[in-house]
């Protein structure tokens, strides 16, 4: 881990600095990562009880965002840092954003956990979603190790893994419509279906542009908006 | 397009950002070129193989650590350090392509060509008047209309007119600092030079007497080409269009400001705006 990319000044009070707000970063990033975990628990098990707990955390995650944001933007204005310090503030409060969402998006998984379970007699509701989650949650994942490690390795790879996810998506997509097609009584359940794997495959896209602006901080490359449409 | 595509696509589109923003300083009219400069004080090198290429009216900073030889480097652009003992020079600088080494240059015009200001403001004990008049009168001219017109232009252009019009016969020793530097300012621009040098014009004033030097400066590369020395970084980002980062005698980067300031090619650079250890 080159944690000296963050060390090092002659402030070590600003070393500090820096360094707690990654540490807190990695925190909120973990908590996330543990909501979507219970989400999709609590989607597959149709535990109504977790899915609430779900719910109720996100309110930790928004906090978490707003503190984090208010120490990035107080830095700012009293070190006025450059370079790699101000291009790693700048990440953090894009990547903040990201990881908020994805925060969002794991509460309307629990959403739709309890809308199953009090709606419908199937408790397998979840094979459709089986390999997407396991998918998104791998890239989330790899999105925020590569942040925790301050390391490009891989991210090139998100991309390809977005793309899968994109597939998968349309193939539970074509699935539930032809399923409320020979079946409309089966419409309220296979849209709470949909609207969770929608949440999955959005998940996917905030890992990929976490892994965008971690490339940022270390090369100070904006490959944003820089991939060609297939469409 | 698979995802390897993709990434070298990205990283090909940044590069040409870079180059295109290269191209633009390159496109731009050079003023003060300096070629293989070395600089010695006896035997001690002071600068070794400086080479830069100043564009026309634009702000070019210097920046680095005390002793990188960044103020040497300002002195060399009038000439000043022919005043100090045993200096020792070779390489050339060329203002608007000729030689300011060359044999045949006079050094009095140079400097008529090359203003500078000093980190102290230096005022003549003299009258407001006299200060901004002093160098029109040393080249003979001493028509009172003229000398009027080019009192008011130049402390007009040094942001000091509306304050100073009515106390022009006072003493420039009884104005504050920040006062008496943008005098010296109106001094050097009352002879109309091409280029004007600034050796830490403002670290010996209040934050408000700086800011007000910066905007003058902002206002001046309008006319003038601009070069200063700042141990600020901040005020080197905030002013200049190009910056030139020296260290230990060396020109280790030059480039864009923003571009030096956001996203350094060195490592050096890096650790010195970022205020880590060398």
């Amino acid at each position: 881990m080159d944690t000296n990319k963050v060390g090092h000044h002659i402030s070590q009070q600003f070393d500090r600095e820096l360094e707690d707000i990654r540490n807190k970063v990695l925190v909120m990033g973990g908590l996330v990562e543990q909501q979507m975990d219970l989400a999709i628990k609590a989607f597959s098990t149709s535990d109504t009880a977790l899915a609430e707990q779900v719910i109720k955390n996100d309110s930790q995650v928004n906090a978490m965002e707003s503190t984090i944001d208010q120490e990035c933007m107080q830095i700012i204005a009293l070190r006025q840092p450059t370079a790699f310090d101000l291009r790693l503030l700048i990440a953090v409060i894009k990547i903040l954003t990201e990881i908020e969402r994805v925060g969002d998006h794991a509460k309307k998984i629990a959403q739709m956990a309890i809308h199953l379970a009090v709606d419908s007699d199937s408790v397998d509701s979840f094979y459709e979603l089986h390999h997407i989650s396991e998918m998104t949650k791998a890239m989330l994942h790899h999105a925020l190790d590569a942040f925790a490690r301050m390391d490009i390795d891989g991210l090139a790879e998100m991309d390809e893994a977005d793309d899968d996810v994109n597939r998968e998506y349309k193939g539970i997509v074509r699935q539930l419509i032809t399923r409320m097609m020979e079946d409309p009584r089966c419409i309220g359940r296979s849209l709470d279906v949909l609207w969770a794997a929608k949440a999955l495959e959005r998940i996917g896209d905030h890992s990929c542009n976490i892994g965008e602006y971690i490339v940022y901080m270390m090369k100070g490359e904006d490959i944003r908006h820089t991939k060609v449409s297939k469409d | 397009m698979t995802t390897e595509q993709t990434r070298t696509h990205a990283i090909n589109m940044s590069s040409l950002g870079r180059d295109e923003q290269k191209n633009t300083s390159e496109k731009e009219e050079t003023c003060i070129e300096v070629k293989d400069l070395n600089l010695f004080y006896s035997n001690k090198q002071a600068l070794y193989g400086v080479n830069m290429k100043m564009p026309k009216k634009k702000v070019t900073a210097y920046i680095g650590p005390s002793g990188c030889g960044k103020s040497t480097l300002l002195r060399c652009i009038n000439r000043m350090n022919d005043l100090v003992d045993n200096v020792r020079i070779d390489g050339q600088i060329l203002l608007d392509g000729e030689n300011i080494y060359a044999k045949s240059v006079n050094v009095a015009d140079l400097r008529r060509r090359v203003g500078m200001v000093f980190q102290k403001p230096n005022p003549f004990p003299k009258s407001i008047y006299e200060n901004v008049a002093y160098g029109l009168r040393i080249q003979g001219i001493n028509d009172r209309a003229i000398l009027d017109e080019v009192v008011e232009k130049s402390l007009r252009g040094a942001a000091l007119w509306d304050e100073m019009k009515d106390r022009l016969q006072d003493n420039a020793l009884g104005m504050s600092g920040g006062q008496q530097q943008r005098l010296v300012i109106a001094r050097a621009i009352a002879i109309e030079p091409e280029v004007i040098l600034l050796d830490e014009p403002a670290s010996a004033l209040d934050p408000i007497s700086t800011l007000k030097i910066e905007e003058l400066i902002n206002e001046l590369k309008e006319t003038y080409t601009i070069v200063i020395v700042t141990h600020n970084m901040q005020q080197a980002a905030r002013v200049s269009d190009y910056t030139a980062f020296m260290y230990m005698g060396e020109l280790i980067e030059f480039g864009s400001t923003n571009e030096l300031f956001t996203n350094p090619t060195k490592k050096q650079t890096e650790d010195y705006i970022t205020g880590r250890y060398g």
